[in-house]
């Protein structure tokens, strides 16, 4: 029979979650500067047709604020769902979900990056 | 873990129709939906409606549900002390949202029927009177006195009127357990959620100036489930019956960890 101060307890403190807590902040206010940036450069690109917009994303500042976007969104994106995961979730399913969302997130990351150098380099 | 559905023997049902006393007049007369259950018959949890004559008792919700236990049905369980907002003991959830049920006038409520259940999302002990063992073992988990290394000083601990002020809306909280139990946080990892009653209460302590644990107890909260359950959801400020604000309290605590994290 455990005591109900033990059950409260369970294994302690696991002394994080600042880390996290910072880092959503600090993405989100990443994104509140670069997705009006991201856009209003992206869409005029457009007018330029298809070799204009390869030309932007291509360009230092295309290819920066592009990664950068990307980079912030996967962040943010990996954590608010991991929230969600750990809210709604237990047992083994919120360990498999949990790697999951690490993987698919990696994963996106890797798929910009790899199309921001492709298109930067490769043509 | 979320848990979305009662599980089968949870479910309540139908129960008794309790009829107005004869001869009430009809414009006096109010409908209470009062959840019942009683472990120890096995049976389901049931829905009981008593109509009673409102012209026969008190003003608060408390005054019918005491008119029930005293006049209409003797079995009907709950937990009531001071009946003027200081203890704590009557909270409950009131026409769907928790309160304390002494300080709970009738005539706000606006539905035709009074819908009295526990305190949602924790164990029912008897009708309405919910297992808070949980709940008093995570203020417990709150050292919540004064922790200090320094020798005790000859009189008192001495503390700057400024100072004090800064303890007003922290310590009046009376444990009723109203905001906890509106939490979805709480309800869904209430096992490692301490909730807003605790980390307001841990703020309590944090805030004063006498305390000298204060990183001792940061390093108590800094956890993904102890603390950041917490998303500022703010049932717990809508409900507090005294009027305290539980979610700026962890609001503030955020504060202090990310201060002496960067």
């Amino acid at each position: 029979m455990r005591t109900s101060y033990k059950n409260i307890t369970g294994l302690g403190s696991a002394h994080k979650g600042v880390g996290h807590f910072i880092k959503q902040r600090v993405s989100a206010i990443a994104l509140l500067i670069l997705v009006p940036l991201f856009l209003f450069q992206f869409l005029a690109s457009f007018t330029t047709g298809y070799s204009g917009v390869m030309a932007w994303l291509g360009s230092p500042f295309g290819a920066a604020v592009t990664f950068l976007i990307v980079s912030a969104m996967v962040v943010h994106m990996r954590l608010g769902l991991q929230i969600a995961i750990e809210d709604y979730f237990g047992g083994a399913i919120r360990t498999v979900a949990l790697l999951l969302n690490s993987f698919i997130a990696l994963m996106l990351w890797l798929i910009a990056l790899y199309a921001l150098i492709k298109i930067s380099f490769g043509g | 873990m979320a848990q979305l559905t009662l599980p089968k023997n949870s479910t309540i049902t139908k129960g008794k129709h309790w009829p107005a006393p004869d001869g009430a007049d009809p414009k006096n007369l109010r409908q209470f939906r009062v959840y019942r259950y009683d472990p120890d018959s096995g049976e389901n949890p049931r829905w009981d409606t008593y109509d009673l004559d409102t012209s026969e008792f008190g003003p608060m919700a408390l005054h019918a549900i005491i008119h029930i236990k005293d006049t209409v049905d003797a079995t009907l369980t709950f937990r009531r002390s001071c009946r003027e907002g200081v203890c704590g003991s009557c909270a409950m959830n009131i026409d769907g949202r928790n309160t304390i049920a002494c300080t709970k006038p009738l005539d706000e409520i606006k539905s035709k029927v009074i819908t009295i259940s526990p305190l949602p999302h924790q164990a029912v002990v008897k009708d309405l009177v919910p297992d808070l063992n949980n709940f008093y073992a995570q203020h417990a988990a709150m050292q919540p006195y004064l922790k200090t290394t320094t020798a005790a000083p000859d009189k008192e601990w001495k503390q700057s009127i400024e100072d004090r002020e800064k303890l007003d809306g922290l310590y009046e909280c009376i444990m009723c357990a109203s905001c906890s139990t509106a939490c979805p946080s709480y309800w869904w990892n209430g096992d490692r959620y301490l909730g807003p009653a605790a980390l307001l209460q841990a703020y309590r302590w944090l805030i004063d100036s006498r305390d000298e644990a204060t990183g001792e107890r940061l390093d108590a909260l800094e956890d993904p489930f102890r603390l950041y359950r917490c998303h500022t959801i703010m049932n717990c400020t809508q409900v507090c019956p005294k009027g305290l604000n539980p979610a700026k309290a962890i609001g503030e605590i955020k504060k202090m960890l990310v201060e002496r994290a960067i």
